[in-house]
């Protein structure tokens, strides 16, 4: 390949046919309550990493729904598993299962 | 919505193209490029069409390439294009029609700001007295030159020794058609179906035989920019955005791209070639990539002149699969061939990129 002093710039569209929609049904099927999430970041706000380090659920969350898992292992293990998110999420879904079967998902599908 | 209603919406759409004797300023980038296109179009509207243009060689570049890489200042552009006025001026025209996207977009900036602000006006006029002084009447009629081969795209078609329709299927060929951002993006009611509807390109097509695609980034710009592709290290951003747009008309399987505006014809041309060589892509079936012509030369096509004298071989992509696929004779042994009969040199060949030598 030459190399003609710039690179072609990655395209930054999203694009919900091309991708990778695995690890959502996969998440959905085991945790069903997680369909019901409404994105308001309360998880976020309660997150005992998150006060620590950049790291954020929601953020996550909406990663996984757009299909974009590329960087979410290394994300991911920033998580602590102490469950507060799970006290204080007003739609009673199971935030740590959650984590926990995008962990086995990223496993399933690597 | 009813048929006369659609009628009279349309009607807000259209754009005044005047008859007949011109004033015609040339492209800087379709000289250098794609030579033959400008020597075409001077052909069609004075052998097959009968009209009065004057080729004038005292005009300059109207300095658009400057301007927009934020070198030559406006009130210098202003100057440049007066005396561009006052030379169409001096030889009793008063209809102007503008060979590049670029500086057809230079001059309805400058007519509007001109209308909107006539103190700027009373400014360009006196810069240009006492830099040459000229005097000059702004133009009554000012068109693209794809606006003209539209105005005349039914007097070609009756012309026409070839169509675009694939002669070993019968059906049409599919074409994308691409509109330079700046013919109405910039001012909608200079340009024919306005920056909504741009019809200039996909009437011509229509009308001799073949088929617009309808692609999802139809519309999206080239990536010429100006500074994108200036400055080297914005290049990726320049060529990123021809990308997308192959990739978005790939599956359609066009036959050739049409452009209307120099940058966009050279852009989406050599591209190909940086792209094949940077990531091995071509976007056609067999590797030859996609032809991408100037509507002059898809006119030259249609009315049966010469490949090589309409400049073919100085694309990157070679246009032989096209021309087999309508029926076009050509001979190989004349496509280096200068006009005195010597054969200039070969071009290198590219990696990935086939090229019919």
């Amino acid at each position: 390949m030459k190399e003609f002093g710039f690179s072609i710039t990655k395209d930054r569209q999203i694009d919900y046919d091309q991708n990778d929609h695995r690890l959502l049904n996969f998440v959905l099927e085991n945790e069903p309550s997680f369909i019901v999430c409404i994105s308001c970041g309360g998880c976020t706000a309660t997150c005992s990493a998150g006060n620590l380090i950049d790291f954020n659920i929601r953020k996550l969350n909406i990663l996984i729904r757009r299909g974009e898992t590329e960087d979410l292992e290394r994300e991911i293990n920033k998580c602590m598993l102490c469950g507060k998110c799970m006290l204080v999420c007003p739609r009673g879904i199971n935030t740590r299962n959650v984590i926990l079967k995008i962990k086995e998902a990223i496993q399933k599908f690597r | 919505m009813k048929t006369e209603g659609k009628k009279r919406v349309w009607e807000d759409y259209q754009k005044e193209i005047a008859e007949d004797h011109y004033y015609f300023q040339r492209s800087c980038i379709r000289q250098n490029f794609f030579p033959g296109s400008e020597t075409a179009f001077l052909k069609i509207l004075t052998g097959e069409l009968g009209r009065d243009i004057m080729d004038d060689p005292h005009h300059t570049t109207c300095t658009g390439i400057g301007y927009h890489a934020d070198i030559v200042p406006f009130d210098t552009t202003m100057t440049v294009v007066a005396r561009h006025f006052a030379l169409m001026t001096e030889n009793g025209y008063e209809n102007m029609i503008i060979s590049c996207v670029t500086s057809f977009g230079i001059y309805t900036e400058i007519l509007e700001t001109w209308k909107h602000f006539p103190e700027v006006l009373a400014r360009a006029r006196r810069y240009l007295k006492k830099a040459t002084g000229r005097e000059f009447n702004i133009p009554k009629n000012v068109t693209h030159a794809s606006d003209i081969i539209y105005k005349f795209k039914d007097q070609i078609a009756a012309k026409a020794k070839y169509r675009l329709i694939n002669q070993q299927t019968g059906e049409p060929l599919k074409v994308v058609e691409h509109i330079g951002c700046h013919y109405s993006k910039m001012f909608p009611s200079w340009g024919v179906g306005g920056a909504e509807f741009p019809y200039v390109l996909q009437g011509m097509v229509e009308s001799w035989g073949g088929e617009v695609i309808d692609y999802p980034e139809r519309r999206h710009c080239c990536g010429f920019g100006f500074r994108q592709y200036i400055v080297r290290a914005n290049r990726g951003y320049s060529v990123a955005n021809s990308k997308k747009k192959f990739e978005s008309m790939k599956p359609y399987k066009p036959d050739f791209v049409v452009c209307n505006c120099p940058g966009c014809t050279m852009f989406m041309d050599k591209w190909q070639y940086t792209i094949s060589e940077m990531e091995g892509k071509t976007y056609d079936e067999y590797g030859f990539g996609i032809p991408v012509l100037t509507y002059e030369e898809m006119a030259g096509l249609v009315l049966g002149y010469d490949p090589w004298e309409l400049g073919l071989q100085m694309h990157q992509v070679q246009s032989e699969p096209l021309l087999d696929k309508m029926g076009i004779p050509y001979d190989p042994a004349e496509k280096y061939k200068t006009a005195s009969g010597k054969t200039f040199r070969l071009p290198a060949e590219p990696t990935s990129l086939k090229v019919c030598v």
